[in-house]
């Protein structure tokens, strides 16, 4: 509750702050402070400080689970601000609005991380989609900008329509937007829950571009400013998702038989699509457009399996992502030339970067020691625990050896082939944040529960 | 404790060498490093024998039921001295190779250290896991950075298809967890799991695929050639003598014991391809003409028999893959110290242009008769034990009871067929008239002496007295097999 109110009360300030304050540092520091303040009032309020009771008659309810991805995703982003906060500035002119676009994101997300009706998760759902299409398209003399706003929104409104109907056909059935009211079903269920249920299962893939609904993905991440692709690649997918298996376990839990079959199959379709076509491209920041809905193949294996391992292994998958992608893309903007031969003997005249974005590649691949690992071994884990279908995992893990082709590639150009690639300026304060990712991406990969004893002390 | 310094020795010493600037202090200090990694491993074999001193165990992740839990018994005792005694031969017979970046490169020869040594001691799956991939990550980049013209491609198929191997193993171990009683990756509660004929036939292919490709065993042995041809000499020393081994050391201890109904099932068609790779190997290195993948095909037909012993399962079988584990390491080293003498002094490997060393360079000619009489198991040379063991072992096997004459015959056939290609090699390289490029030749310096001399005093100790190799591993091998033999008999459920 702490973090909900005041991320909203930040993004209004934000608003503001663009008229108040005049230069850029001051606006860039102001969101910076707030992005830290939201983070230890979200702690806090996991310690049991709570600033605020509000009566939301159930509507809304900050358990651990939600607690702890909220703070995963302000940790995230705060990272992300010291990252790329000074790019954002390259961007447009209105500087402060995107800051505040960004907190109203983020109020969505604590939103969509702790409902207990489906009015708040759709609420929750169009306060992050909304400011999105704004950011993606905030390159506005760039073509491929607009051009990626206007798809991301036409293509998005539907896939909310989708939900409303979704949802109103399950209201049809049951009366009720309580999730736990929805899921008590004894006999076999009626053809307005099923119908309900589909279309939930359909938009919610699509907000988490899962095959065969990623058509989207690639154009948008790749057309928006690369700093705002970073961001809704990252924390926002990984919100989604646990909206996705927290939709799915309270309000569909009883159903599961009904669609574990068909979760399986978008699973093996967006692993596949994901990793196959990421092989192909040669621009790494398409690869990585591609690589997050690979990435995202995997995190469907959490809610196809769904149970306890299921959901400790999202909360470490989205933190393991969101670390290792942003520290990729920040390292990506630096450069002038987005192709793979960009890269082209990196290693020798920025050895520091060229290290920690080979930890976040390593990471993302799946190498022991990173966190990336655990993540990828959770998921694993949890979706052998269900007895069934032994060949989703196996192909799960030949995908994850293909993507291994991929990001290897970035290594490669990095430190075995020659070149000397343009790089922009780079302060102390981006090559330590930089660092201290790298180090938490390894500190993860070992000791996994310092974030998962979170999750039950 | 042993164990744990083993690992975190290596481990350190390799990350300090990262910030170390000139070149001549990073090769002393990795060798100081090396040194006193082999002296710990004397340490653990004779002072420190007792069973306190070689294992540990601490938490790590009591959630998912893995602990830290590493152990030093007779086969880990006898590969860690392999890789103990390897890195400093390694690093003596290389001392005037000089590398760009010989920080970095000294550093991840050393992490690659610490990664074997954590296979050879890990007690429990998940840890076995996590070393077995990172050991592999150094290599990796050692070969990439600085091997050969054609490393990127040829060291990139390495990798994705060790990469595979595991994750399929992966599957497998985890599946073998979800199975035990008390869900823990300990390797004690892998001995107790208790699974149908069918599930341990398919969750053999799982893991024997990640080691078969490790060895390597045919057909999953197109990387090794390539590889060591473009890797740096060094590290091509390292792979061969120490990293193949891991794939054996799985075989033994994480498929034998753990799935011993899938292991006798598949055993005979495992044996078979071990075989048919050695042939094949064994054919092809008599058409070679390049000194380096000459070597490595041999390497392939003497990893196949080893393969082949292991599943005979029988102790006679089982002790001459111990003691052929730690021969196989040191006489392929040597060979690659010779083949990367030749190719820094003449630069080139092939065969056809060389001739006439022996007059020029006495010693070496000498050193190198005397490691390729034991890469062909003469007597009195340290692979004559293990070959007679394994031979022995492969007549009497239990599970090819069927075709054990013929699997015998065949591997007979490769021991003649290594004689034809190894004394060929000798005789084309080291014998006839010297041409203009050998002619000015002079013979070997101290260190490759020294390497080279230590090497051949341990080929004669093996091959004259091996008791002393044979006492580490007798109790665990006949562990193995009793292990083996009672769990084999379990009814399933």
């Amino acid at each position: 509750m702490n973090a909900l109110l005041l991320s909203a009360v930040l993004g209004v300030v934000m608003m503001f702050s663009g008229i108040w304050l005049k230069s850029k540092s001051a606006i860039r520091n102001v969101a910076i402070v707030g992005m830290a303040l939201l983070l230890v009032v979200n702690i806090l309020e996991m310690s049991g400080m709570i600033f605020f009771r509000i009566d939301t008659k159930g509507m809304i309810v900050f358990d651990r689970f939600a607690l702890l991805f909220d703070s995963i995703a302000f940790l995230s982003t705060l990272l992300y601000l010291f990252l790329s906060a000074q790019d954002i500035e390259k961007v447009g002119i209105n500087y402060a609005d995107y800051f505040a676009l960004i907190f109203f994101i983020l109020c969505g997300i604590t939103l969509t991380s702790s409902f207990k009706s489906l009015l708040i998760l759709f609420l929750g759902v169009e306060i992050i989609s909304i400011p999105l299409y704004i950011l993606t398209g905030s390159d506005k003399r760039n073509l491929k900008s607009n051009e990626a706003s206007l798809k991301y929104f036409l293509l998005g409104s539907f896939s909310t329509g989708l939900m409303l109907m979704g949802i109103a056909l399950i209201y049809g059935d049951k009366g009720s937007f309580d999730t736990n009211s929805i899921n008590l079903i004894t006999e076999t269920p009626s053809a307005l829950i099923v119908a309900g249920m589909l279309l939930l299962l359909f938009s919610m893939a699509f907000k988490v571009s899962a095959a065969p609904f990623h058509f989207w993905a690639p154009d948008v991440y790749d057309g928006a400013p690369t700093v705002f692709t970073s961001f809704m690649a990252t924390i926002v997918k990984a919100a989604v998702f646990i909206a996705f298996i927290r939709l799915f376990e309270e309000a569909f839990g009883n159903l599961q038989n009904k669609w574990q079959l068909l979760m399986a199959i978008i699973t093996v379709a967006t692993l596949f699509i994901g990793n196959i076509t990421a092989v192909f491209q040669q621009s790494v920041k398409r690869m990585l457009a591609y690589s997050s809905i690979a990435q995202a193949g995997f995190m469907m294996l959490s809610v196809y399996a769904m149970n306890a391992e299921a959901k400790e292994g999202l909360l470490l998958y989205s933190a393991a992502y969101s670390f290792a992608t942003i520290g990729i893309f920040a390292v990506l903007i630096k450069m002038k030339d987005y192709t793979f031969d960009g890269f082209n003997g990196f290693a020798k005249h920025q050895p520091l970067l060229a290290a920690t974005t080979t930890i976040f590649l390593l990471s993302l691949a799946g190498i022991p020691l990173t966190a990336g690992f655990l993540a990828k071994f959770y998921m694993l884990k949890a979706a052998l625990g269900t007895g069934k279908y032994l060949w989703l995992v196996i192909f799960a893990v030949i995908m994850a050896a293909v993507s291994v082709y991929y990001y290897f590639r970035v290594i490669q150009a990095m430190y075995f082939k020659e070149g000397d690639p343009p790089v922009l300026q780079i302060t102390p304060v981006f090559k330590w944040t930089l660092v201290i990712l790298a180090a938490l991406v390894i500190l993860l990969g070992i000791f996994p529960n310092l974030l998962l004893t979170w999750y039950y002390f | 404790m042993i164990p744990v310094l083993l690992i975190i020795f290596p481990l350190l010493t390799g990350l300090i060498s990262f910030f170390l600037k000139k070149e001549q202090s990073v090769r002393l200090w990795a060798l100081f490093s090396s040194l006193i990694t082999l002296l710990i491993s004397v340490l653990g074999l004779t002072i420190l024998h007792e069973e306190k001193y070689l294992q540990h165990q601490s938490e790590w992740l009591p959630g998912l039921g893995s602990s830290f839990s590493v152990g030093l018994d007779g086969m880990g005792q006898l590969l860690c001295l392999l890789n103990a005694v390897a890195y400093p031969l390694i690093f003596i017979a290389t001392w005037n190779s000089s590398y760009k970046k010989a920080n970095n490169y000294f550093a991840l020869m050393l992490l690659a250290q610490a990664g074997m040594m954590g296979v050879f001691v890990a007690m429990d799956a998940l840890v076995f896991y996590f070393f077995w991939e990172l050991a592999l990550i150094p290599m990796y980049f050692l070969c990439s950075q600085w091997g050969g013209e054609k490393r990127i491609p040829v060291t990139f198929k390495f990798f994705i298809y060790t990469f595979i191997g595991s994750l399929l193993m992966l599957i497998g171990i985890l599946y073998v967890q979800s199975q035990t009683t008390d869900h823990s990756f300990d390797i004690n509660s892998f001995y107790k799991v208790v699974l149908s004929v069918k599930q341990q036939g398919f969750l053999f292919w799982l893991f024997f695929v990640a080691f078969a490709i490790k060895m390597p065993i045919f057909p999953f042995h197109t990387w090794q050639p390539d590889t060591y041809e473009q890797s740096p000499a060094s590290t091509t020393m390292v792979l061969s003598g120490v990293m193949v081994k891991m794939g054996l050391l799985g075989l033994i201890r994480w498929l034998m014991p753990v799935l011993p109904l899938g292991f006798h099932e598949w055993g005979d068609m495992a044996t078979s391809m071990a075989i048919t790779g050695m042939v094949y190997a064994s054919l092809i290195a008599i058409q070679q003409n390049d000194l380096k993948r000459l070597v490595a095909y041999t390497s392939i037909a003497h990893m196949g028999l080893m393969c082949a012993a292991v599943f005979a399962e029988n102790r006679s079988g089982m002790q001459g893959v111990m003691i052929q584990l730690f021969s196989h390491g040191i006489n392929i080293i040597g060979l690659w110290i010779i083949v990367d003498w030749i190719e820094k002094k003449f630069g080139t490997r092939k065969i056809s242009d060389l001739g006439g060393l022996a007059q020029k360079a006495p010693v070496a000619v000498t050193f190198t008769v005397i490691i390729a009489l034991a890469n062909i198991a003469l007597p009195l040379t340290n692979a004559f034990p293990g070959e007679f063991l394994m031979f022995n072992s492969l007549l009497t096997s239990r599970t090819t009871a069927v075709h054990a004459i013929l699997f015998t015959v065949f591997a007979g056939i490769c021991i003649i067929l290594a004689a034809i290609y190894i004394l060929n090699m000798i005789r084309k390289v080291f014998y006839g008239t010297p041409n203009p490029l050998t002619e000015t030749t002079s013979d070997l310096k101290w260190n490759e002496k020294l390497a080279l001399g230590s090497i051949v005093m341990l080929v004669f100790w093996i091959g004259i007295y091996p008791q002393l190799f044979l006492d580490v591993t007798n109790h665990f091998s006949n562990a193995i097999i009793d292990k083996f033999d009672a769990l084999q008999f379990i009814p399933a459920k």
